[in-house]
C-alpha cells in the first residue's frame, strides 16, 4: 500500500503549534534566565577561597556536562516533589533547563571575567574613573563583549535542548506536536514540519543576536 | 510484590550500556566517515556545493536532535524499508554526525595554514595527495579536541533513542525505575554511568586541548 503526505493536517494544527512555539521560547528564556543566576552565583562560589566551595562547583559543572540532558530531568523530575518542591512539569522542565545551561554558565563567565586584564581597570583608576565607570566601562561592556557569542549560541542550544522537555510533557513545541501526532498519526509530516520551526526560531534568534552585537559590540578592539 | 534494585536490575542496565556503547560506535564510524565527505565538500573551492553543504550543516544546527530523530525514524518508515529500531536510530545519529563533524573538520582543514596548499601545489601535487598528505593530517591534529568533544556530546545524545523506543541505557533506567519505584537510585546509577563513560573523554579532550593551545603559544 502506498502513503501519500498529507500536510493539511499541519495547517489544521497551525495555531495550536504557534503556541507551541511561544511555550517553547518562553521555556528557553526562563531556563536561561535560571542559567545565567546559577553561572553568576557559580563563577563566584568558583573562585571563592574556601576549597569545599570550589570543589563543589567543579563536581557540579563535570556532572551535569557529563552526563544526558533526558537523565538529568528524570531525575529532578523524582528527586524535586522529595525537598518539598511539587511543580507541575513545565516549572520542573524550566529547572532542569536552567541546572544544564548553569553549568555551562559557569564556564562562559569565568572566561569573560578572566579576560579581562588586570592593567585595564588599574588603567581606568589612572585616567581618574571612578568605581561604578571602571565596572560599567572597563569591566563589564568587554566582558559581555567577549562571552556574546558564546553566551548566544548556548541560549540557541538551551532552545534546542528545551524539546527533550517533552519527555516529561512540559509545555512546549515538541509535545504539542507529540499530541497532533496520536491524534492525526501523520507522525512525518508534524515532525518533519515541527523541525522547520525549530529551524526558523533558531534562524530568526541569530540574527536578533547578530542585530543586537552589530548595535552594541561593533568598536574596534585595538 | 515489586523487585527491589538488585543484581539483576543491575544487570539489566549493564546491557543497556552495552548498546548506547555500540551505538555510539556505529554513529560514530558513520559519521567519520560521511563527515569527511562533508568537510571535503565544504571546502572544494566550488560555490554552489560549498553552498549546498552549508545550508545542510546548518539544518542539523539549528534544529533539536530529538527531532532529527523523529523525521529519520518515521521517514525511513514511509519508505517501505524494513528496518528494526537500531538500524534506524543509527542512521539518524549517523546523519547528524556527519553534519557536525563535517563542520568541525572544515573548520580545520581551513585553520592549516595556506602556505602548506600552495606549497603542495608548487610541488606538483594533485588534489588527492594534497589532501591526503599534508593538509588532512594536520586538520586532525588541530580537529582532535573538538571531534572528542562532538564524541562526548554523541554518547549523551544517544539517550533520546530512548524516547523513540530503543532499549539503550536511558530506556533501560526507564524501565527498571517503573519496576522498582526507585527512580533516584536508578537514575543515579544511570547518570553515573554515562559519567564514567563520557568524563574521561571530556578530560582527555581538554588536555589535549590545552596542549594544542600552549603549542600555538610558541
Amino acid at each position: 500500500m502506498g502513503y501519500t503526505l498529507d500536510f493539511s493536517v499541519v495547517w489544521h494544527a497551525m495555531p495550536a503549534l504557534l503556541w507551541g512555539c511561544v511555550g517553547t521560547l518562553g521555556l528557553a528564556l526562563a531556563g536561561m534566565t535560571l542559567a545565567m543566576m546559577i553561572g553568576v552565583a557559580g563563577v563566584a562560589a568558583r573562585d571563592s577561597k574556601a576549597a569545599w566551595l570550589r570543589a563543589l562547583v567543579i563536581g557540579f559543572v563535570e556532572t551535569v556536562r557529563n552526563t544526558p540532558f533526558l537523565v538529568q530531568i528524570f531525575f529532578l523530575f523524582f528527586a524535586l516533589p522529595l525537598i518539598g518542591l511539587k511543580l507541575n512539569p513545565t516549572a520542573t522542565a524550566i529547572i532542569a533547563l536552567g541546572v544544564n545551561g548553569g553549568a555551562y554558565a559557569i564556564e562562559i563567565i569565568r572566561g569573560g571575567v578572566q579576560s579581562i586584564h588586570k592593567g585595564q581597570v588599574e588603567a581606568g583608576y589612572a585616567l581618574g574613573l571612578h568605581k561604578g565607570q571602571v565596572f560599567r566601562f572597563i569591566v563589564l561592556k568587554p566582558a559581555l563583549r567577549a562571552i556574546y557569542p558564546s553566551l548566544t549560541g548556548q541560549f540557541i542550544m538551551l532552545t534546542l535542548t528545551s524539546s527533550i522537555c517533552s519527555a516529561v510533557s512540559a509545555y512546549e513545541l515538541t509535545s504539542v506536536a507529540q499530541r497532533i501526532e496520536s491524534d492525526t498519526f501523520r507522525s512525518f509530516e508534524v515532525y518533519f514540519f515541527v523541525t522547520f520551526l525549530y529551524l526558523a526560531i533558531s534562524w530568526l534568534l541569530m540574527l536578533g543576536f547578530a542585530v543586537v552585537s552589530h548595535r552594541f559590540f561593533s568598536y574596534p578592539t585595538r | 510484590m515489586t523487585p527491589h534494585f538488585g543484581l539483576p536490575e543491575f544487570g539489566f542496565l549493564l546491557r543497556g550500556l552495552q548498546w548506547t556503547v555500540l551505538l555510539t560506535l556505529v554513529a560514530f564510524a558513520g559519521g567519520c566517515t560521511a563527515g569527511l565527505a562533508v568537510a571535503l565538500l565544504r571546502t572544494c573551492g566550488h560555490r554552489s556545493v560549498e553552498w549546498i553543504t552549508r545550508i545542510y550543516i546548518g539544518i542539523f544546527q539549528g534544529t533539536p536532535l530529538l527531532l532529527q530523530l523523529f523525521v529519520v525514524y518515521y521517514g525511513l518508515a514511509l519508505t517501505g524499508l524494513k528496518l528494526d529500531a537500531f538500524a534506524a536510530v543509527a542512521i539518524g545519529f549517523t546523519v547528524n554526525a556527519s553534519a557536525f563533524l563535517g563542520e568541525i573538520w572544515r573548520g580545520a582543514i581551513q585553520a592549516v595554514p595556506r602556505g602548506q596548499t600552495e606549497a603542495a601545489m608548487a610541488l606538483g601535487l594533485h588534489y588527492s595527495s594534497r589532501m591526503r598528505d599534508i593538509v588532512l593530517p594536520q586538520a586532525i591534529r588541530i580537529s582532535l579536541p573538538a571531534t572528542i568533544g562532538y564524541l562526548v556530546q554523541l554518547i549523551k545524545g544517544t539517550s533520546l533513542a530512548a524516547i523513540v523506543g530503543f532499549i539503550e541505557l536511558a530506556r533501560a533506567g526507564q524501565i527498571v525505575s517503573n519496576q522498582t519505584f526507585q527512580p533516584l537510585l536508578v537514575f543515579g546509577v544511570v547518570g553515573a554511568m554515562y559519567f564514567i563513560l563520557c568524563w574521561p573523554l571530556s578530560w582527555w579532550g581538554s588536555r589535549m586541548e590545552a596542549r594544542l593551545a600552549l603549542a600555538n603559544q610558541r
